[in-house]
């Protein structure tokens, strides 16, 4: 285990690995941006990214799979007025770093007119650990976790009959240089643990998942949430989905568990609040703030500053502090979700949400973790008030059409309602609503707000990214339930 | 790190051979590698002015190592972007000390020798995959076919009142790869694209986009901008002041570009990975009849200039047609060779496979064989019904074939389309999806490497109201 280091210590330390392993120097990235900034655009960055990743993973109690990569490379991105010009390269060495950025220079047309500012270092905090050396040193303790996933789901139930578990890291090591002075550096790790079950009985096959983790290190699985939850977790779910009956279909009041389940807020409000969307007045929420979009109970934040949470980031991948930002606030929506192109344009707050994929790509306003505040009902009340809906707590995924506002998530694990009571498990099936108008509907929000467990990567334009969502127990009156039952 | 930082493709396909030889030589009993190289450029316009201009490639690397021993092989991989000598190093080493911890397994290692080959004549060229033309154009020629494609649909409608923009974009792709029994092959693959999204205005001010495409191996087989975004505007139009319809069960009419997600579904529920291991509803179901007797669904990787052709496949198998379901009947699975020998059977030439990681399985042409039906006379078929031209959300469940998933499209009263609905789901079983096919149309269009003709589908729920 590491201990985290002072903020001070650790960009030192970011910044020095580039510095160190490729030969870049203060100078070259002055000269880059210059030439990034030869033809006239307005604003320029360089993007370095350095990966490290392992990976093992067990499949029919034997290590079938175990792998390691390393990539690099760098981004340059000039914007001029609302033009972005990009190119990229896996060559750090200065000729390719310039070739690059005279490419990208090619968006705009005419003499230079913006200088390179001198560089000032972002202040960052210290959210997660910085591992000094790279994670691949303790691929035995990566190993016995597996195996444990492994043995513990075998163990909970004579009806597991498949196992495969993984176990997944990578350190991500930023440096970022601006025309604007701007100047981060930061290093990411991510982990997560997977488990996949099948179960069967008789002529039935149920699934199972599980998994989470986050910025950690290791011992997050042997103390926090161990490979034995998970396993547990996943077995639990495929014994449970061997009893299922159908999902009902039609409009019916629905409870959403705490947690996960917060993957509506990110489909339903989330997406849509993002800035680039309402900037080309392209989403079905632009030109609502200040406007109601929710139930006066609900409160949404996106908070990238929580600690070793998978959507958290000490500066955002164009080197700006992260932030929590409230987006819906008792009902009303607040602001949107921004990176540095979209605040300039369309002159909001900068709230640091800009991210990316990778060195290959353009970045863009994204979420980091996303949750509704708790609210006062038990959890108990809340399922008693239901007479007839459905108790929804896992979910595969979900996704949203941006400019209608229709969203649809995809429940893996839910119940029955009946007279207040939770009763029969029920089949997959998937929940569509209307993003403004989904959380009108929120009557009830309970006071045991969760975090998902750090599985959540979300799709935007071709980028994946890690977030977080969460949410207390929440009740719906109106929902659409995509089964084929009564 | 520079060295090696211009070879020539002759060059790479020594490289590869040579991190093969000292993948043995350092103690794996066996060895693959692959190198990939790509290039890409794109644009998009929005509102008639240039949005992003993008252009760049790169390029990456790797291992998977096979070590024998006494109850079969241990298995490792590693990839880099780093070409250097010390990448190399660092690949091969760290490939070898990985395979110290995994298991032996019966059932790994490389194909029997005899098995590779590869087909389309020296490095695929037969096949033609790669036309030098799409980096022909000069960059203000392709913003302009980006341009024409947006402004094409922003022209069609005066409720057409935004864009998210045209686009146009080109890639090439290189992928050499090697063996330690003695294959070696590389081929290269290109493709272009123009698109159109525009957004259109309702009668509510409520907003619906939607967006057309051409996809192409070569600049010359592209559509032309101006019917990429006149389609766009069609289509986007078509979803304006839709409705929502109540909860039911009617026949339901899944549009080409709809029905390919069923194929790839037969093509999922078929995978040796699932089947070997239960995960699927086709286990044990090889020879019985699983869809209805007018569905044949076929994987060929061989068709010329085809979007999922290749010369060989992720583990240097030659590539070959596999006909997947022949009249409702399930007659093959779709293997590589871990997965065939799991089941005592032989590869099907469907191993895929990234940089690291071992070979999984993928499709190259996939397609359900035309029915002689107009799409117009399958229409006139149905008094009531659904017409499926957008699905939402991930909800198919493989191991059950419990499926549900969102959807929007246009209602259909006495055989003709009446009015659009949306936020709706359809939900049913794929078991029986696959068997209650009642019309195929004769539709079949190769847009991408998955094509279905226009499909009816009864006996499935619609939630709504």
């Amino acid at each position: 285990m590491t201990l985290p280091l002072s903020p001070a210590a650790a960009g030192l330390q970011h910044k020095k690995y580039f510095f160190d392993k490729f030969g870049i120097t203060e100078r070259l990235l002055e000269r880059c941006l210059g030439e990034a900034l030869s033809a006239g655009g307005d604003y320029a960055d360089l993007y370095f990214e350095s990966i490290a990743s392992t990976s093992i993973g067990i499949d029919e109690s034997l290590v079938k799979s175990a792998s390691q990569g390393v990539s690099a490379g760098c981004g340059v991105r000039v914007v001029s007025g609302e033009r972005t010009g990009y190119a990229y390269t896996d060559d750090l060495s200065a000729d390719r770093l310039l070739r690059a950025a005279r490419t990208a220079a090619l968006i705009a047309s005419g003499p230079a007119k913006q200088p390179v500012q001198g560089f000032t270092e972002t202040k960052t905090p210290s959210l997660y650990p910085a591992p000094a050396v790279d994670l691949d040193s303790d691929l035995s303790t990566k190993l016995d976790l597996v195996r444990r996933a492994d043995l513990a789901a075998r163990a909970y139930d004579s009806r597991i009959t498949q196992v495969r578990s993984s176990y997944s890291d990578e350190l991500r090591r930023i440096l970022i240089a601006a025309s604007d002075g701007t100047f981060a550096s930061d290093t990411q790790p991510l982990a997560r643990l997977n488990v996949f079950v099948l179960a069967k009985e008789e002529d039935r096959t149920a699934r199972g998942t599980s998994g989470g983790g986050g910025r950690v290190e290791i011992d997050f699985f042997q103390t926090e949430k161990t490979p034995e939850h998970f396993a547990r977790e996943a077995a639990r779910q495929a014994i449970l989905q061997l009893g299922a009956v159908a999902a009902p279909a039609g409009e019916m009041e629905v409870v959403l568990g705490p947690g996960w389940p917060g993957v509506l807020l990110h489909e339903a409000v989330g997406h849509g609040l993002e800035a680039d969307f309402n900037r080309k007045k392209t989403s079905a929420f632009a030109g609502m703030i200040g406007r109601q979009v929710a139930s006066s109970k609900v409160t949404v934040v996106d908070n990238g500053t929580m600690p070793g949470r998978r959507g958290s980031l000490n500066v955002d991948d164009e080197g700006s502090p992260t932030q929590e930002t409230v987006l819906i606030e008792n009902g009303i929506l607040k602001t949107y979700l921004s990176d540095k192109l979209s605040s300039r344009l369309m002159d909001m707050p900068h709230t640091g949400n800009g991210r990316r994929e990778s060195y290959q790509q353009i970045p863009m306003p994204r979420m980091t973790n996303t949750y509704m505040l708790a609210g006062e009902d038990a959890p108990e009340d809340i399922i008693r008030s239901v007479k007839r809906g459905l108790y929804a707590v896992n979910f595969g995924g979900g996704s949203v059409d941006i400019t209608s506002g229709k969203f649809v998530f995809s429940a893996s694990e839910a119940y029955l309602i009946e007279n207040g009571k939770i009763t029969a498990p029920v089949r997959d099936a998937t929940l569509i609503g209307n993003g403004p108008e989904a959380l009108k509907y929120v009557s009830m929000v309970g006071n045991d707000l969760e975090l998902d467990e750090g599985v959540g990567t979300c799709g935007k334009e071709g980028q994946s990214v890690p977030v977080g969502v969460g949410m207390p127990t929440v009740k719906l009156d109106r929902m659409t339930v995509g089964g084929t039952g009564r | 790190m520079s060295s090696v930082t211009q070879l020539a493709a002759n060059d790479l396909q020594q490289l590869a051979t040579d991190i093969v030889t000292r993948a043995v030589k350092a103690g794996a009993t066996d060895a693959e590698v692959t190198i990939r190289e790509g290039d890409e450029f794109s644009t998009v316009v929005r509102m008639g002015e240039v949005e992003t201009l993008k252009e760049s490639g790169s390029r990456g690397m790797g291992l998977r190592v096979l070590v024998a021993s006494e109850n079969g092989h241990r298995v490792a991989s590693t990839s880099t972007s780093d070409f250097s000598a010390e990448g190399v190093e660092h690949l091969v080493r760290g490939a070898l000390a990985l395979a110290q911890v995994t298991s032996e397994d019966p059932f790994a290692g490389l194909a029997d020798p005899g098995e590779f080959g590869k087909i389309g004549g020296e490095n695929g060229g037969d096949l033609e995959l790669y036309h030098e033309d799409v980096y022909s154009l000069e960059t203000v020629q392709r913003i302009e076919y980006a341009r024409r494609a947006e402004a094409a649909a922003l022209a069609a409608d005066t409720r057409i009142t935004n864009s998210e923009g045209g686009s146009f974009d080109a890639a090439t792709g290189h992928r050499i790869f090697a063996n330690s029994r003695g294959f070696t092959g590389e081929y290269r693959a290109s493709s272009c694209s123009i698109s159109a999204s525009p957004i259109a205005l309702g009668k509510n001010n409520e907003m619906q986009r939607d967006y057309w495409y051409t996809y192409a191996r070569s600049l010359k087989k592209l559509d032309t901008p101006e019917s990429v975004g006149i389609e766009a505007a069609r289509r986007t139009l078509r979803r304006l002041d839709a409705r929502r319809v109540k909860t039911q069960q009617v026949p339901i009419i899944f549009a080409p570009e709809i029905a390919r997600s069923l194929i790839g579904a037969i093509f999922d529920a078929a995978s040796g990975d699932s089947i070997y291991r239960g995960a699927s509803f086709f286990a044990g179901k090889l020879g019985e009849q699983v869809a209805d007797k007018a569905v044949t669904v076929i994987d060929d990787h061989t068709i010329v200039g085809g979007f999922g052709t290749s010369p060989f496949d992720g583990e240097g198998l030659p590539s070959r047609r596999t006909v997947i379901v022949e009249r409702g009947v399930l007659t093959n699975y779709l293997l590589n060779t871990y997965t065939g020998r799991k089941l005592g059977m032989k590869s099907t030439g469907n191993a895929a496979r990234g940089l690291a990681g071992n070979p999984g399985i993928g499709a190259g042409n996939l397609f359900l064989v035309a029915g002689t039906t107009t799409p117009q006379e399958i229409l006139g078929g149905v008094q009531s019904g659904l017409y499926v031209s957008e699905l939402m959300g991930q909800g198919v469940n493989m191991v059950t074939g419990d499926y549900s998933r969102g959807a929007s499209g246009q209602w259909i009263e006495n055989g003709e389309l009446a009015y659009p609905v949306q936020e709706i789901t359809i939900a049913g079983n794929l078991k029986d999806i696959f068997r209650n096919i009642t019309a195929i149309g004769s539709d079949l269009d190769f847009r991408g490497s998955v094509a279905s003709p226009t499909l009816r589908v009864d006996g499935m729920t619609i939630a709504g109201e």
